[in-house]
């Protein structure tokens, strides 16, 4: 799956949420891509993207796209990102 | 000996392959598949490539614009942008930053390993352009020939600086996460502004509700999109001097400042404007491509320096970029934002009447970037300690701090301190400033001194660590005993 994390300038937190995203990733055995973007070029990025991973007040501003939209309170709580992205996992 | 000579002249001296080359052993490190490493390291490559091509684009759009700014009001103006001074450094300073930035990680990484200062900083951009600053700043102090003291003492500076800012900060960011553990640390170089901002709200809110209970209109949000908000904010400083320029200045001097744009028989004033509205936009896609380049970068270098700290110091404590403590006050962030906003507006007038004029300081533009980010940080600092007075507060003062630092930088900066621009945070500006004032003893002196004002710092971070942060020491205390008394039902 291809899993999207998003933050401001997509330069700083969104490089820690995809790190702790990928360990998640390892940890439920999925197979994945995760890259990150910035909230200018998110909906560009969403495009082909199974998931978009981003914080509570960025959700807000792509509520309109084609890509589910999880967000992620704690972007350093690793129990937390590994619900949000078991909760999200395509149905196979 | 030629070929050694081909490898550090042609190879380890330009800074895109040493980028690529670090990215490599990073991943190598970290064990990563063949096909993952090569990726990795051309990523690296071409994205420092990018930043460079950025580079030049903006200086296109700020070259005419400084010029205008000058014509207009007789002084030098700068807008701070950390990305467009650490892209035009590059090609002088890159490889010396490229060294700086490896080897102050491992300075950190000795020091979170061997003293109580147990904090990894892991936020990539603010490392490069710290590692710039150095460089340029210890370059100009130590003059030409000293490449190797401006590697090896920049790298300790570096490395001391990313351990003792989230030590000081951490009480402050306990009473924001509001726990006393210390789960998470701020790995920010705008952290002087967010202590003041934190020190402001315990002083003068100590009766203040909290911002976060306030219906706040969210319309302002979109400028979270830097893109859009770096454009617009240029857009209308562009156009204010642009008009300014147009009533003020004679026809045939307007008419060259745009030169490509504004000449032959369909020179007029209508050129001259939409010129103006073409390079402000020019600007915006500079920065854009600059940040597109740094975000290639670091998405290769940070994993890699994060996998090898975990294996050095395991257990400390990340120290992470502001944004993480937006989610604890949203509003607050907001009203940072905008009170920093106005105390830079408010310092750009005192400098243009006063400190320009008596001392030769830079007029300093606001830049919309340091003033969302530093400005929301030290307004969720505020109300942390001091509610809707410590978040308004706050933010102003690090709008004051975040326009005077960076004038202060500029006369350091040396010979590129006249390229329109400058570093926009406040540990850049003070930092940068104490060690270029060092810098002009020369050598021998200002490493001597250097290194002793790094022990400086670090003992000083480690006495408060061990005394006041592990003990559970919390800023603002007066406020939490009366909100924890609001909280109690009244007794008849």
């Amino acid at each position: 799956m291809n899993v999207v994390c998003v933050c401001g300038m997509g330069i700083g937190t969104s490089i820690i949420l995809k790190m702790n995203a990928e360990k998640a990733l390892g940890r439920l055995g999925v197979p994945a891509t995760v890259t990150t973007s910035d909230i200018s070029a998110a909906r560009g990025a969403a495009q082909g993207a199974d998931l978009i991973l981003t914080s509570a007040e960025l959700a807000e501003k792509l509520a309109d796209i084609s890509a589910p939209v999880a967000v992620v309170n704690n972007f350093m709580d690793a129990t937390e990102i590994e619900t949000v992205l078991s909760d999200h996992l395509p149905r196979s | 000996m030629s070929i050694l000579n081909f490898i550090s002249v042609q190879i380890l001296n330009v800074p895109a392959y040493l980028i690529g080359i670090v990215a490599v052993i990073g991943l190598i490190a970290m064990k990563k598949k063949p096909g993952e490493v090569i990726s990795g390291g051309v990523k690296a490559a071409m994205g420092y490539l990018i930043l460079g091509a950025g580079a030049t684009v903006v200086v296109n759009s700020l070259t005419p614009f400084g010029d205008l700014i000058l014509k207009d009001t007789g002084a030098h103006g700068v807008v701070p942008t950390n990305e467009v001074i650490t892209a035009q450094a590059a090609s002088q300073f890159g490889a010396q930053s490229a060294y700086i930035i490896v080897l102050g990680f491992i300075v950190m990484l000795v020091l979170a390993r061997f003293t109580p200062l147990r904090y990894v900083f892991l936020t990539g951009h603010h490392m490069v352009f710290m590692s710039t600053l150095l460089a340029v700043v210890l370059s100009v102090g130590f003059g030409p020939g000293q490449g190797i003291w401006v590697v090896l003492i920049g790298s300790v500076l570096m490395g001391v600086i990313m351990v003792v800012m989230p030590a000081f900060a951490q009480p402050y960011m306990n009473r924001v996460v509001g726990s006393p553990d210390g789960n998470l640390a701020i790995g920010h170089f705008n952290t002087l502004g967010y202590i003041v901002a934190g020190a402001a709200g315990a002083a003068v809110g100590k009766r203040s509700k909290s911002a976060e209970e306030v219906n706040f209109p969210q319309g302002l949000s979109f400028l979270r999109d830097s893109m859009v908000s770096t454009t617009l904010l240029m857009l209308v400083l562009y156009m204010v001097f642009a008009v300014w320029g147009a009533i003020v200045l004679p026809h045939d001097t307007l008419m060259q400042i745009f030169a490509s744009s504004t000449s032959g028989p369909s020179a007029d004033l209508g050129a001259y404007i939409m010129a103006a509205f073409a390079q402000a936009l020019q600007f915006g896609i500079g920065v854009s491509v600059i940040l597109y380049g740094v975000r290639i970068i670091l998405g290769e270098l940070v994993p890699a320096f994060q996998g090898i700290a975990e294996r050095v110091v395991p257990g400390a404590k990340p120290a992470l970029d502001v944004p993480i403590v937006f989610p604890f006050g949203p509003n607050s962030s907001l009203i940072g934002f905008l009170s920093s906003f106005v105390g830079g507006l408010f310092t750009l007038v005192v400098i243009a009447i006063w400190l320009g004029p008596a001392f030769g300081l830079a007029l300093i533009l606001p830049g919309m970037v340091p003033h969302f980010f530093d400005g929301g940080g030290a307004g969720v600092f505020g109300n942390a300690t001091g509610g809707r007075r410590g978040a308004v507060v706050g933010g102003f003062l690090n709008g004051i701090l975040i326009t005077l630092l960076p004038a202060f930088l500029l006369t350091v900066l040396g010979t590129l301190g006249m390229a329109n621009s400058t570093f926009g945070d406040a540990d850049f500006g003070w930092f940068g400033t104490v060690n270029g004032l060092i810098a002009r003893l020369g050598m021998p002196a200002a490493p001597i001194v250097m290194v002793l004002f790094a022990l400086l710092l670090v003992a000083a971070a480690w006495i408060f660590k061990v005394r006041r942060v592990d003990t559970g020491w919390l800023p603002g205390r007066a406020r939490a005993e009366w909100l924890a008394a609001q909280k109690e039902p009244v007794r008849h």
